[in-house]
């Protein structure tokens, strides 16, 4: 693609400048929310304009993109995000975890294990771990900078009253670096163990509240949970009904008015690789 | 008791604008003690309690507070953190609406184990049998430590208010007008559970209230506050049964008898 009528990636320099420098502040503290001056996408707020002008930011002419939307990537936006880049910056695309040097993401870390040097960028709806349980902003805040973390139990501390068990499945709260208290956007809890020491760098953009943050590559990130009640990635208690898999993440889909259910690999790479290797349920 | 003051208060001041709403107030509060500040609507109790507790800076004076972890420390000069910390592990204030201390979302359980966990508890069980604990003293059903204190009446409320505040073993509690919008038969039975706690833990209180009989039953001391400035200063029945000055008198002699 050339002769686009548009900057490289859509953004001006100085935008995409003005983004960097927040990232490199954001890397600096991990988990810490640094506030930027989020720009109009061609896209409503809400569906991934954070995730793209992180990505818009950070991409180079000889990146290789790949976008997931629930760990799809083939779904509606990762197919609109993947052909909006293509078309902006002209840069390969691919859906292989392993040959992307960036991947956009809003629901998943995807399955195959991240490698140094790739990014991970999340689309965050959400930057706010306390929002919930302290409606001020000038609050939580506070709360972050005296690391004053007590009331991030109280959610969790309802959960087991309730339940029986920490009932949180996505969006689970983790402290990072053992200092900051971060929301892992909406990827499921079962994901939040693949943030912990990640070799790559992961970096968060929400485009409506303006915030970004970011988990340098080989940082602390442990979900919170009790000593009596230790953390427990959830996922559900079946196999891939395409690859067999036992051991990733699973969508569970309804297959006819009875009821009757089915579950699928969340991750599509993943669950397509595993089945042309001769991996069948 | 030890030979020094918990908290000494040494003419101090909070004005908004031209308006001093305390202006000059100077006391001494000792470990153990039950200290009442009365007064009528608009007298400046409220706001001195406030700015005890750091909710409004002082305009001018002193307050300063032993610390059983930071040692003597002066509370108008003190930074935010080590203040919230001290808020946190050492102090509790009772509002007098407790819908301003609770959590009214998260269950009775949550809202005293908020406290401990705030202090760094993350033992769930222990948690949870602290806060049972605690529900029982303050004569709240066991059976209720998960449902939603806007389902509590007033009187339950402000004894969670209580048991939330206590639950971390404070030296010092603040209340203001903790019986204040009960009914007098409520309110009865919220001094006696006061009272009782007061002495079983050794609390040192300070207690704002415009109701004399409050004063009369939980303090050793009375501070009787005018207009901003403290009046009459003495023990309780000694400042009710023989007031000096003349707002105390009036004060004194405005109380119905039933």
């Amino acid at each position: 693609m050339s002769a686009t009528p548009y900057n490289f990636a859509y953004l001006d320099e100085q935008t995409k400048r003005e983004i960097r420098r927040a990232l490199l502040k954001a890397l600096a503290i991990p988990g810490h929310q640094v506030p930027f001056a989020s720009r109009e996408m061609p896209l409503a707020r809400g569906w991934g304009t954070g995730g793209m002008q992180v990505t818009a930011a950070v991409i180079g002419r000889d990146d290789v993109l790949k976008v997931i939307d629930q760990g799809a990537d083939d779904t509606t936006n990762a197919v609109s995000i993947r052909q909006f880049f293509t078309r902006v910056a002209g840069v390969r695309t691919t859906t292989r975890t392993e040959e992307a040097t960036i991947i956009q993401t809003r629901h998943r870390i995807p399955e195959t294990p991240l490698r140094p040097g790739q990014i991970m960028v999340y689309q965050v709806p959400q930057p706010e771990p306390l929002w919930r349980l302290e409606p001020s902003r000038a609050e939580t805040r506070r709360l972050h900078a005296l690391a004053e973390y007590g009331i991030m139990h109280v959610k969790l501390y309802e959960d087991i009253a309730r339940h029986g068990r920490i009932t949180l499945a996505y969006d689970y709260p983790v402290l990072v670096h053992g200092r900051y208290v971060m929301a892992p956007s909406p990827i499921p809890a079962f994901d939040n163990p693949k943030l912990h020491r990640s070799p790559a760098i992961h970096l968060f953009g929400a485009g409506r509240e303006k915030r970004l943050y970011a988990v340098p590559p080989h940082t602390d990130v442990v979900s919170l949970a009790f000593e009596d009640h230790p953390f427990r990635p959830w996922k559900a208690d079946a196999a891939c009904m395409l690859c067999g898999a036992t051991d990733s993440y699973l969508d569970e889909i309804l297959i006819d008015d009875r009821g009757t259910r089915r579950f699928i690999c969340s991750d599509t790479d993943w669950c397509e690789r595993r089945r042309a290797k001769g991996k069948a349920a | 008791m030890t030979d020094a003051p918990l908290l000494s208060v040494h003419d101090l001041s909070v004005r908004f604008g031209a308006l001093a709403a305390v202006d000059g107030v100077s006391f001494d509060l000792w470990p153990g003690e039950v200290l009442a500040i009365v007064g009528e609507s608009g007298s400046g109790k409220t706001t001195l309690l406030r700015a005890i507790h750091g909710f409004l800076r002082p305009t001018a004076g002193s307050i300063r507070y032993r610390s059983d972890r930071f040692g003597e420390v002066e509370l108008t000069v003190l930074d935010e953190p080590r203040r919230r910390l001290l808020a946190r592990t050492e102090w509790g204030f009772v509002h007098q609406n407790p819908r301003d201390g609770l959590r009214l979302s998260h269950s009775a359980g949550a809202n005293v184990g908020e406290r401990l966990m705030a202090a760094g508890a993350r033992h769930w069980g222990n948690i949870r049998a602290q806060a049972l604990v605690w529900l029982d003293r303050v004569e709240i059903d066991q059976a209720r430590i998960d449902d939603l204190p806007r389902t509590f009446s007033g009187g339950m409320q402000q004894r969670l208010q209580i048991a939330r505040v206590l639950v971390i073993n404070p030296r010092l509690v603040l209340m203001d007008e903790p019986t204040g919008g009960l009914d007098v038969s409520v309110q009865a039975r919220l001094l006696d559970l006061i009272r009782r706690l007061v002495a079983e833990l050794g609390l040192s209180v300070i207690v704002v209230t415009h109701d004399l009989g409050v004063a009369r039953l939980l303090a050793q001391r009375i501070l009787v506050m005018q207009r901003g400035r403290v009046v009459e200063a003495g023990l309780t029945d000694q400042v009710l049964d023989d007031p000096q000055h003349p707002y105390s008198q009036l004060l004194v002699s405005s109380v119905l008898a039933a």
